[in-house]
């Protein structure tokens, strides 16, 4: 075979439409997971050592007892994992942008969001993965769910909108900021605060006022209220209302944004 | 000859302060390869970018295959094959998944985006390497597959952003080679290098760029040609007598040698290869030792230091570099 004869071969297909192109990137990013099984590692360890060091540093001094906190504290624990792995999604996208990868993307008869759309998609299964931890191993240390299968699934689903939410703002540091480490720094001086200055770990009644209404408007302690109320077959109320208020506002602000600076990217 | 693969008019693209390019106007017959020439920052990559669909003009425009790289962005995208500076292989999937990936992304289904990623690595002589991680590779091995990712879908034309930089010898003619066997197949190439020899063999015809516009433009003979007849090199015994040997000369030729260095040795263009004999007789006369002189058609660094006044390998450190992110 010759150089001519692959010029020539080919027949020019017609280009992927959206979907097809988006879940090409979801394959690559399965197989780069393949060959480099040492990038699952904050999907595996991050929920591990989440769980076990919360429910045993803070659950005694806190309810008394493990099993009481857990009850309390798993949900909490489940936000804040996710919600901690999405800055990876603004770390990865800024590797892949800064080695030329995106160059080619860029100049191929591709919709034009599909790279980062498969990005998303990709790192989607990656929560789910992390999620099944954390609810695993919680259901091995005594976390029992009240809301059954039904509820668990019903706060993940929410978890998982709210971090594909939440992951725009990542997509568009990421194509801000120049280096992958900026972007992490970036982004854990903002997942920090938000995380924490909640009610993922305590009561808010104990915080001081100026904190209180920083914890009542921080859409995480909404996140985590709904999710405790579904796991447990509680109402959640306008908690779930929202939350997917918040969704609606971080996309529709974060998407076109990181699409617009993603177009003009130099 | 139809219409141009590429026709670029009056094309600006500022970055801040900087002018990359200047009002650049360019023209690529089909089935023609185009060498750009010139030193960093003369503005080759941000014209490959602009072409490529990676970059916005500021003002002009450009077609290719009589598309407009701005409003038809999506049809040239369909049209051209990029191989950018930087390496846009991915360095965690093996050669055969980048190639299968972009056959993908092309529109190819399963088993015939394998196929001809198959295929493609046959032809780059990649297979034994095609399971590999590409993070094992060697340079050349890496551009090759760079370059076989560009004709995934037999693009009509192909930008190729210093296709050779940074390579052994012996990757540098194997990627010559595939260029070569492009051309004969029909295939346009749009090539920039800063290597003089790279174009005057590969290309057609070279442009010639420097600081965003273009200077000179031709086959390599007429460039060449433009420039003057002939160019007399000359090399010393004794590298003390070349200030002297030189004034001698430009007194004889009536041109000042170019880009000379205190070696010795030096060139200096010749208007009427007739009056080389005179000039060398009068360095004789004056007791000048001649290790060696030569009368030679011009090399293509002497065109570029004829036309630009400066010699083409010096990196300019009061621009910023093109391209990056």
């Amino acid at each position: 075979m010759s150089i001519t004869t692959v010029t020539e071969s080919a027949t020019r297909p017609q280009p992927p439409g959206p979907l097809s192109a988006s879940m090409t990137f979801v394959w690559r990013a399965a197989v780069k997971a393949r060959h480099m099984p040492e990038q699952l590692g904050d999907v595996i360890m991050i929920p591990i050592l989440f769980t076990l060091m919360f429910t045993y540093l803070f659950g005694g001094a806190l309810a008394g007892s493990t099993v009481e906190y857990l009850r309390f504290l798993l949900p909490g624990t489940l936000v804040m994992t996710v919600v901690l792995l999405t800055v990876f999604t603004g770390v990865t996208l800024n590797t892949d942008l800064s080695s030329g990868a995106f160059d080619r993307f860029r100049s191929l008869p591709i919709w034009r969001p599909a790279p980062i759309v498969g990005l998303l998609i990709g790192d989607t299964l990656r929560y789910m993965v992390a999620s099944a931890l954390v609810i695993g191993l919680g259901l091995l240390i005594g976390f029992r769910p009240e809301g059954g299968v039904l509820g668990v699934v019903a706060a993940v689903g929410l978890i998982l909108l709210f971090a594909f939410s939440l992951s725009w703002v990542w997509i568009t540091l990421a194509l801000i900021l120049r280096t992958p480490a900026a972007v992490n720094i970036a982004g854990l001086l903002f997942i920090f605060p938000l995380s924490f200055v909640s009610n993922v770990f305590v009561d808010p009644e104990t915080m001081p006022d100026w904190l209180q209404t920083f914890v009542d408007i921080n859409p995480v302690s909404h996140l985590v209220t709904a999710v405790r109320a579904l796991v447990h077959g509680g109402s959640p109320g306008s908690e779930v209302g929202w939350v997917l208020i918040a969704c609606a506002a971080l996309v529709a602000v974060f998407a076109p944004m990181s699409m617009y600076i993603y177009r003009r990217k130099v | 000859m139809d219409k141009p693969a590429v026709e670029i008019t009056d094309m600006v693209k500022t970055f801040g302060e900087t002018r990359a390019l200047d009002g650049l106007d360019l023209t690529v017959d089909a089935g023609s390869v185009c060498g750009m020439l010139g030193p960093n920052g003369a503005g080759k990559t941000t014209t490959i970018r602009i072409l490529a669909t990676l970059l916005l003009p500021d003002r002009g425009a450009a077609r290719v295959m009589g598309h407009d790289v701005v409003v038809d962005a999506g049809l040239v995208r369909r049209l051209v094959g990029l191989t950018g500076q930087f390496a846009s292989v991915d360095a965690d999937m093996t050669g055969h998944e980048n190639l299968i990936l972009v056959a993908r992304l092309t529109g190819m289904k399963g088993a015939t985006a394998r196929k001809r990623a198959g295929d493609l690595l046959e032809v780059f002589d990649l297979m034994e390497a095609a399971d590999r991680r590409v993070g094992t590779y060697s340079g050349g091995m890496r551009r090759r597959l760079d370059v076989a990712a560009s004709l995934v879908a037999a693009p009509d034309v192909l930008f190729l952003d210093e296709p050779t930089t940074g390579l052994d010898p012996r990757s540098r003619s194997q990627v010559w080679e595939i260029v070569q066997g492009l051309v004969a197949n029909g295939t346009t190439v749009l090539l920039t290098t800063q290597y003089l020899d790279e174009a005057d063999r590969l290309a057609d015809r070279i442009a010639v760029i420097d600081q965003g516009r273009m200077v000179a433009e031709g086959t390599s003979s007429e460039l060449k040609a433009s420039v003057g007849a002939a160019t007399l090199h000359v090399s010393l015994r004794d590298v003390a007598q070349q200030p002297e040997a030189q004034r001698i000369l430009r007194d004889a030729l009536g041109s000042d040698a170019h880009a000379a260095t205190d070696s010795g040795s030096f060139a200096v263009p010749v208007a009427e290869p007739e009056i080389a004999t005179a000039a060398i007789a009068r360095l004789f006369n004056a007791e000048i030792s001649v290790k060696d002189f030569s009368l030679d058609r011009p090399t293509l660094d002497e065109v570029f230091f004829a036309l630009t006044g400066r010699p083409a390998h010096t990196d300019r450190p009061d621009t910023v570099k093109e391209s990056a992110a």
